[in-house]
């Protein structure tokens, strides 16, 4: 067993004792390790112009030095729109529109504009639909901070300013904010709003490889969901932020709020049928794997990176799911005793598959890792082996992964997904 | 027509119950239809309407009608025994129950007392409207008064000093004291030794029995909840099983599904299943009941309420599966105990409803009442009983039906005392021997090491599993439960669990250790492991 050096830099438990049960040796983040966890400041150090440093052939580190193109609300919006209008000029018909212009199959992510830049555009939007909520996201915050919901345009007289200026300083990432449809008729489950959290685990953006985690879960709202206008202010009712909810009054330390997305899958199949269940679940593996091949052109493959992203969302009551938006340092702090054990596995499937277990890091390997070291993941797509399938290739090939194992012959192949 | 399995008498029951059902003036409409129909001649009136009734579904409906009759009133026999003994034929353990009955009613009113809440009163009407409004949300706040002016705390406090009128292992104790008066267990050894805690000698089934019944669970039939996992290929069960689940929906017949679940329900069809393995057929004037009960509900606030209330903070509240229906289960809970319906079941069921004076009038008959309406008072668990169910109803009206179906058909077994073989006592025999005869060395040791396995067991059995494995799994067995129309799975279920993890318990030294190894069920496959444990000896 190969006693590798790692880096750490965070304190979460369920990191160090992956690390620790690997008999892995702790070492700085300076010094010559194997494997570093880093946080993202790190990241922009250790690939940074001036003082950054040549990673070897046995290091591997936990960001692609770029990620911002899908983890900043403002970038994804802009990659995945201009993703959608690249595909529409080459006439892929995955860019198809239907009579009202909305894509027809690469739907998902809310309407959205950034300010102040789209300020005049949001506007137009906004007097055309006056009875719509929008939601006011900063660019460079994350845990829910200082997002509010907005009905009236007066609540964005600062944004109107900011536009008028004249100078062209752009504006820095603390002063952009993203504005989007807000989804009012989010998929209510006892009453309640929640949204779902899924990891997805990327080793490569070309070829685009990526693994879905099937611990998936979905984040309540202590308080019943009210739409009404009143109930805007109510953060308790709109926001499922695990660290919004800890603050409520109801919020039971049992469970935290969380529920496996076994239990929604069993729900909605017992409830509302198993076709559209399956349909909803493969649409939003459809949308993971095509939020990352929007950004997969802009991010620099470094083969040293790998990231393991939590993707927010919503899925509102026609069963639609709704990106919200990505996430490079999904927390790791475990609320409840099922979450700490679910996080544990989750780290533990990751450097399984990005080190195959026993074994130096390597990166000149060819990042098929064997079956049976996805643990608790599942391909979710392999661009290198769909192409060798396309060209009646590798038997090994495992397929786009669904949540189900196995292929249904309503979706659209894997061909199409290039 | 000589029909030797059904008295003349059993029949005719049947047909006056029918007559006073809502199904006969609909019929009688309907062949006012079918009679009103130009294409029929008068020279073959009869055949006529009964083809034009049996074309248009009404056969079916009628025999649903009878089915749900058959299930719920057991063939009398001759001569028919008097009411008592349908409710429980041996008289020590109508006593038995009696007593319990007692001490539960002692203890609940001097709650009342202590607590100084009577057992029911009228709600002011300015409560009845915040009730009114907060139906789909009582989570929140619950029924303590919606004082403004109440401080939060005071609210706090009210609800801490309720505590639930008894748990399964204060029952569990009842059950172990049980002796039958005419039988001498004590020092010499009989030809009848049991190991087990329960002395009551019942007749229960032995494993051949069982094979034979569950036959259709064998290890060469493929189960829904095994075969049809996402793993395997659908060809090789799952599309078949599906096909074949459309066919059976749609013929909406009653015994038709119940075969069919046989086999385990797939998720997506089970909701129906049920419904129609149960008879629950909603139409207007169940959904006026439903909103009769409700209005119940805001007009009288009783103390059964809060008891039920702690119960689900207590129970599902804190439970990781079902805290998202934490609303539901007040929405079906405190009509519930309401509803008077459910008195109907105590003709057949051991226990009887408690009764209760208006104030002032204590033991004058003219003033009795039931209390709570529905007799049923709850225990701590109780909740549990509706939770795994919200994973296939989103309207409560319907999940309402159905759990009171279930539970005049099936759990109330699970609290009474009573001989009958699906009953506690019963189940709980059936287990100790099944593991007495079958794992005796696992037992042995358990018990040399102060761990009888009925202590550990019985809270899986009172619950019916709920809250113990995970909900797929409760919903499975429950399939059976209700295909083969008996609770004995649960004792084959609880062998299985003890037998499957044998290894570790043959090591433990203590009773805490032994509840350790089994404090975790929700990794557990119900059907692999029932198969193994019938099928594979």
């Amino acid at each position: 067993m190969a006693r590798l050096k790692y880096a750490s830099d965070m304190d979460k438990s369920v990191l160090l004792n992956n690390f620790e049960t690997r008999g892995w040796v702790p070492v700085g983040p300076d010094d010559d390790w194997n494997f570093y966890w880093a946080n993202v400041q790190s990241i922009r150090n250790v690939f940074s112009i001036d003082c950054g440093f040549r990673l070897t052939d046995d290091q591997v580190i936990s960001h692609f030095p770029n990620h911002v193109e899908l983890t900043r609300k403002d970038l994804m919006v802009k990659n995945i729109k201009r993703y959608r209008k690249d595909l529409d000029k080459e006439g892929n018909p995955l860019a198809e529109k239907d009579e009202n212009g909305r894509y027809i199959h690469l739907d998902f992510i809310p309407q959205t504009f950034m300010l102040p830049a789209d300020y005049n555009l949001f506007v137009e939007e906004f007097r055309k639909n006056p009875n719509t909520t929008w939601i006011m996201k900063p660019c460079g915050k994350a845990r829910g901070v200082g997002i509010f919901l907005v009905n009236k345009l007066s609540q964005l007289k600062k944004w109107s300013r900011d536009s008028k200026t004249s100078n062209f300083t752009p504006p820095t990432s603390k002063d952009t904010y993203v504005i989007s449809k807000y989804i009012d008729n989010p998929l209510l489950i006892g009453g309640k709003k929640f949204d779902l959290r899924l990891y997805v685990l990327v080793t490569s953006f070309r070829p685009l490889k990526c693994y879905l985690f099937r611990l998936g879960f979905a984040r309540f709202c202590t308080v019943k969901y009210n739409a009404s206008i009143n109930e805007l202010d109510n953060m308790f009712v709109h926001l499922t932020n695990v660290s919004i909810q800890k603050q409520g009054d109801d919020y039971n330390n049992v469970h935290g709020g969380k529920w496996t997305v076994q239990n929604l899958r069993l729900f909605l199949e017992g409830t509302r049928g198993k076709e559209v269940t399956d349909r909803l679940f493969d649409e939003m593996q459809w949308q993971i794997v095509h939020s990352l091949k929007a950004v997969a052109g802009g991010i620099s493959n470094d083969r040293h990176c790998f990231e393991c992203y939590g993707y927010d969302i919503i899925i509102d009551d026609n069963l639609k799911p709704w990106l919200i938006e990505v996430n490079a340092s999904p927390s790791l702090t475990s609320t409840t005793s099922s979450d700490r054990i679910m996080k544990y596995k989750l780290i533990n499937d990751v450097i399984n598959i990005v080190i195959p277990p026993g074994q130096v890091p390597d990166v000149r390997w060819n990042k098929i890792p064997a079956k049976e070291h996805l643990g608790n993941f599942d391909v979710l797509y392999d661009e290198e082996l769909a192409q060798q399938d396309v060209m009646g290739g590798d038997p090994r090939k495992l397929g786009p992964g669904t949540f189900r194992g196995k292929r249904d012959g309503s979706r659209p192949s894997p061909a199409t997904w290039k | 027509m000589g029909d030797s399995n059904y008295s003349k008498a059993y029949i005719q029951t049947l047909i006056d119950e029918l007559k006073t059902s809502k199904i006969y003036t609909d019929l009688q409409c309907a062949a006012q239809v079918e009679i009103a129909k130009p294409t029929l001649r008068l020279s073959e009136l009869k055949k006529g309407v009964l083809n034009g009734l049996v074309n248009s579904g009404w056969d079916r409906k009628l025999r649903n009608a009878i089915y749900r009759f058959l299930q719920t009133h057991p063939k009398l026999q001759f001569p028919s025994p008097p009411p008592e003994h349908l409710k429980e034929p041996l008289v020590f353990l109508r006593k038995a129950q009696q007593a319990w009955e007692k001490r539960i009613l002692k203890s609940l009113n001097s709650m009342c007392t202590d607590l100084n809440i009577p057992l029911a009163r009228k709600r002011p009407e300015k409560e009845q409207k915040e009730w009114a409004q907060k139906w789909t949300e009582l989570g929140i706040d619950g029924p303590v008064h919606f004082e403004k002016t109440e401080p939060k705390d005071a609210s706090v406090k009210d609800l801490s000093q309720f505590r639930p009128v008894y748990a399964p292992k204060d029952f569990l104790e009842v059950i172990i004291g049980l002796q039958n008066p005419n039988y001498h267990g004590s020092d010499t050894p009989g030809f009848y030794h049991l190991w087990g805690i329960v002395q009551v000698p019942l007749k229960v089934k032995d494993i051949d029995e069982l094979r034979l019944q569950y036959s259709d669970m064998s290890i060469n039939q493929c189960q829904s909840g095994i075969d049809d996992a996402q793993d395997i290929p659908s060809e090789l069960f799952e599309q078949e099983r599906v096909k074949l689940g459309k066919k059976v929906i749609n013929t909406n017949h009653g015994p038709l599904a119940q075969e069919f679940s046989k086999k385990g329900c797939p998720t997506s069809m089970r909701a129906t299943l049920w419904c129609q393995i149960l008879a629950v057929e909603l139409d207007e004037i169940d959904i006026l009941y439903y909103e009769q009960l409700k209005t119940n509900v805001l007009q009288h606030d009783l103390l059964v309420d809060s008891l039920l209330y702690k119960d689900v903070k207590l129970t599902a509240t804190n439970d990781d599966q079902y805290f998202v229906f934490e609303d539901f289960l007040y929405q079906v809970l405190l009509p519930f105990s309401r509803d008077t319906y459910v008195l109907n079941h105590f003709d057949y069921n051991s226990a009887s409803p408690p009764k209760s004076y208006i104030r002032g009038r204590l033991g004058m008959d003219e003033f009795a009442v039931n209390y709570p309406p529905n007799g049923v008072i709850p225990f701590h668990g109780f909740a549990m009983y509706v939770a795994p169910m919200c994973f296939l109803y989103k309207e409560t009206i319907t999940l309402y039906y159905v759990f009171r179906e279930m539970y005049v058909r099936y759990f109330f077994r699970l609290h009474s005392i009573s001989s009958h073989p699906q009953g506690i006592v019963g189940l709980s025999l059936l287990f100790e021997s099944l593991l007495q005869t079958h794992e005796s060395d696992l037992f042995f040791h358990l018990k040399s090491v102060g761990c009888q396995p009925l202590k550990v067991a019985f809270k899986w059995l009172v619950r019916a599993f709920s809250g113990y494995l995970s909900s797929d799994q409760v919903l499975l067995l429950w399939d059976r439960v209700l295909a083969y129309n008996s609770l004995e799975i649960l004792a084959v279920l609880a062998v299985a669990i003890f037998s499957f993890r044998k290894t570790n318990l043959m090591k433990v030294q203590s009773y805490n250790a032994a509840e350790a190894v089994l404090a975790d069920l929700t990794t557990l496959q119900v059907i692999p492991l029932i198969q193994l444990s019938l099928f594979s000896k």
